[in-house]
C-alpha cells in the first residue's frame, strides 16, 4: 500500500512538471495559430477559436521580417562553423590523446580553462581584428570566430573520447606502415562517430542559437542569422506577438529537429561536457 | 631534417598546429588586449587600477544609493549576484528533484524532454519568453496570481518594473537551465548500483534515510559540476536580458556583460568597458582552473 501510495504522488508530481514547464511553449503556439485579436486577452480564453497559419506565412515572406532570409544565413554559418571545427579540435584532441610533447598537460589545461571566459573579454579586440581582416559584417568573419570558440570544449570532449580507445588497433595500423595522419583519418575517425555526432548536434545548436557574436559581427539585415532576424521584429516599444511568437516557433524548429534526431547523442555530448566521459 | 632539430616532435605539433593558430588569434590575444586596455585611459596613457577604482564606485555596478534598501536598479555585478542567490539553488533543487521523482515514472523520457527542451532553444526566445509569461494582458502568471488574488503583481507587465523585471528573467533562466541540472542528476543516478539500495532497504532503512545517507553523498560530483556550470551562466548572461528588457526598465536588471556590450559598443568607453570584462572574466575565473583541474584528473 505504502509503496503504491508514494508512485501515485511520483507520477502526479511528474506530471505537474510536464504541465508547468510546456506551458509557455503552448502559450506561444496558441499566439501563433490563433489571429491576434482572439489572443488579446489571453490565449487561455477558448470561447472563440479560429485556425490560421497566417502569422507563420507573414513573418517568412514579409519585407519587414525576412525571417526566410534569416534562415538561410543561419543555416550556411552553423553548418560550416560546426564542421571546421570539429575536424580541427579533431586533430588537436588526438595529439593530446596519444602523442607526449613538452608542455602537453600545460597546453591542454590552458586550452580547456578557456571553456569558462566570457565572451565579452574578446569583443572589442575581435571587433578590431575582424575590421583589419576585412571580416566585419561577412559571414566568414563570424564562422572563423564561431570555430576557434568552439574549439576548447570540443578539443576537451573529443581528447576524452579518444583516450578510451584501444590503442591496439592503431599500432596494428602503424605496424602496417600507416602514417600518423592516415591512421587518425581511416582508423580513428571511423571509431569516434558516436562522439563526433555529439559534438555535431550541440555545436550546430550553439552556432544556430547564438545572438552575441552575431549582434557583434553582422550589420547589414540582410546578413543577419535567424535569431538575430527575431530580436530585430521586437520593436522598442511595441512588442508584435503574432509575428514574435510565429518567429519563434520557426527559430526553434532547427535546434529542436536536431534534438529529437540526435537525442542520445545530444544528451551524451551535454553530460559530457560537464561529467566528462566515462 | 638535420639530426639536433628532431627533439622537437613534429607530428604532434602539425596536428595542434590549425586549432593552437584560431585560438591564439581568436582568444588568446583578444583576452590579454582587453586586460591591457583595462590599465590605460581613453588618450593611451597608463593609468595602472584607476580605472578600476572608478568603476568599482560607479553606481552602474554596485549602486548604493538603493542596495540594499531600495528598489533596483542596484547596479549590474550585484544583479549578477542576484542571478546568482536565486537562479542557482533554484535549478539545483529542480533538478535534483526532477531527476529523483522521475527515476521510477512511466513516461519519465517525455517528462524530462520537456524540461530538456529549455536548454535547445535560443536564450534570446528566452528573453521572449521573460516577457510573455508575465505580461499583464497575456501572460500565464498573472492570471494565475490574480487568480490567487494577488493583484499587486498581477496588474502589471513584470519586465516593465524596476521592481520585478529582473526577477522576471531570472525567473524565464530557471525555465531554461533546469535541463541541464536535471539531465546531469539523471546520468550520476544511473550510475548508482541497485544493490546499495536493496542492502539498504534489507537493513531496514526508510526512504528519507536511503536518500539522505546513500544517493545524496553519490550525487555530490554531480552537484559540483551543476554548481560550477549554472554560475558560469549566470555570470555569462546577456541574451536574455538583452532581448527582454534591454537591462532596464532604467537600468533595474542589467547585468554585467550587457554593461560591458553597451560601454564598448553604444558609448564607445572601450577602456572601461575592458574593465568591466576583465572584473567579469576574473569572477569565472574559479571556475577556469576547477574545470581544467578535473579535465587533467581524468585519465
Amino acid at each position: 500500500m505504502k509503496i503504491k501510495l508514494s508512485r501515485l504522488v511520483a507520477h502526479l508530481i511528474a506530471l505537474l512538471i510536464a504541465i508547468i514547464w510546456i506551458l509557455p511553449l503552448i502559450g506561444i503556439v496558441m499566439l501563433t495559430i490563433r489571429p491576434l485579436k482572439e489572443v488579446l486577452n489571453g490565449w487561455w480564453n477558448f470561447t472563440e477559436f479560429n485556425l490560421t497559419l497566417e502569422n507563420f506565412l507573414t513573418v517568412i515572406t514579409s519585407p519587414t521580417t525576412r525571417l526566410g532570409r534569416g534562415f538561410i544565413n543561419s543555416l550556411i554559418i552553423a553548418s560550416f562553423a560546426t564542421l571546421i571545427p570539429i575536424f580541427i579540435a579533431a586533430l588537436a584532441a588526438y595529439s593530446f590523446a596519444r602523442f607526449s610533447f613538452p608542455l602537453r598537460t600545460y597546453l591542454f589545461l590552458l586550452i580547456v580553462a578557456l571553456m569558462a571566459i566570457p565572451q565579452v573579454m574578446v569583443a572589442i579586440p575581435l571587433f578590431q581584428i575582424m575590421v583589419n581582416l576585412n571580416l566585419l559584417d561577412t559571414y566568414l568573419g563570424l564562422i572563423v570566430i564561431h570555430s576557434a570558440w568552439g574549439l576548447p570544449w570540443i578539443v576537451l570532449f573529443l581528447r576524452n573520447f579518444f583516450l578510451t580507445l584501444p590503442v591496439e588497433v592503431e599500432e596494428a595500423g602503424k605496424v602496417d606502415g600507416a602514417s600518423d595522419f592516415q591512421i587518425f583519418r581511416k582508423i580513428v575517425i571511423p571509431m569516434s562517430l558516436p562522439a563526433l555526432l555529439s559534438v555535431t548536434a550541440l555545436q550546430f545548436t550553439w552556432v544556430w542559437n547564438d545572438f552575441f557574436l552575431a549582434l557583434l559581427i553582422l550589420f547589414t539585415p540582410e546578413k543577419y542569422v535567424a535569431v538575430q532576424r527575431l530580436v530585430w521584429m521586437k520593436g522598442k516599444y511595441h512588442t508584435p506577438w503574432d509575428l514574435l511568437s510565429a518567429g519563434s516557433l520557426l527559430v526553434m524548429v532547427v535546434p529542436v529537429l536536431v534534438y529529437v534526431l540526435l537525442q542520445k547523442y545530444y544528451v551524451q555530448g551535454m553530460v559530457g561536457w560537464g561529467v566528462g566521459k566515462g | 631534417m638535420g639530426c639536433p632539430i628532431k627533439k622537437i616532435p613534429r607530428t604532434p605539433f602539425l596536428f595542434l598546429l590549425p586549432a593552437l593558430g584560431l585560438i591564439i588569434v581568436f582568444i588568446l590575444y583578444p583576452v590579454v588586449y582587453t586586460l591591457w586596455l583595462s590599465f590605460f585611459s581613453p588618450t593611451g596613457e597608463f593609468v595602472g587600477f584607476q580605472n578600476y577604482f572608478e568603476l568599482l564606485r560607479n553606481p552602474d555596478i554596485i549602486n548604493f544609493n538603493n542596495f540594499p534598501s531600495d528598489s533596483p536598479p542596484w547596479g549590474a555585478l550585484i544583479h549578477n549576484a542576484v542571478w546568482i542567490a536565486i537562479h542557482l539553488p533554484l535549478c539545483v533543487l529542480f533538478g535534483l528533484l526532477f531527476s529523483v521523482v522521475l527515476q521510477d515514472v512511466k513516461g519519465a523520457s517525455i517528462v524530462k524532454s520537456i524540461v530538456f527542451l529549455g536548454m535547445v532553444l535560443p536564450m534570446a526566445v528566452g528573453g521572449l519568453i521573460a516577457e510573455f509569461l508575465f505580461d499583464k494582458d497575456i501572460g500565464i502568471v498573472n492570471v494565475i496570481l490574480r487568480f490567487l488574488g494577488v493583484t499587486s503583481l498581477a496588474e502589471k507587465s513584470w519586465i516593465a518594473w524596476p521592481q520585478t523585471a529582473l526577477l522576471a528573467t531570472i525567473l524565464s533562466g530557471v525555465w531554461m537551465w533546469t535541463g541541464f541540472s536535471m539531465i546531469v542528476y539523471s546520468a550520476a543516478l544511473a550510475t548508482i548500483p541497485r544493490e546499495y539500495y536493496e542492502a539498504a532497504e534489507i537493513d531496514g532503512a526508510s526512504t528519507f534515510r536511503i536518500f539522505r545517507h546513500i544517493t545524496l553523498p553519490l550525487l555530490k560530483p554531480a552537484t559540483l559540476i551543476v554548481i560550477v556550470m549554472s554560475v558560469l551562466y549566470e555570470l555569462k548572461i546577456f541574451d536574455i536580458i538583452f532581448v527582454a528588457t534591454g537591462g532596464g526598465p532604467g537600468a533595474a536588471s542589467n547585468v554585467l556583460a550587457l554593461l560591458m556590450y553597451r560601454y564598448a559598443f553604444v558609448a564607445f568607453k572601450s577602456n572601461q568597458a575592458a574593465v568591466i570584462a576583465t572584473l567579469l572574466t576574473l569572477l569565472t575565473l574559479p571556475a577556469a582552473i576547477w574545470i581544467a583541474k578535473t579535465a587533467v584528473k581524468r585519465k
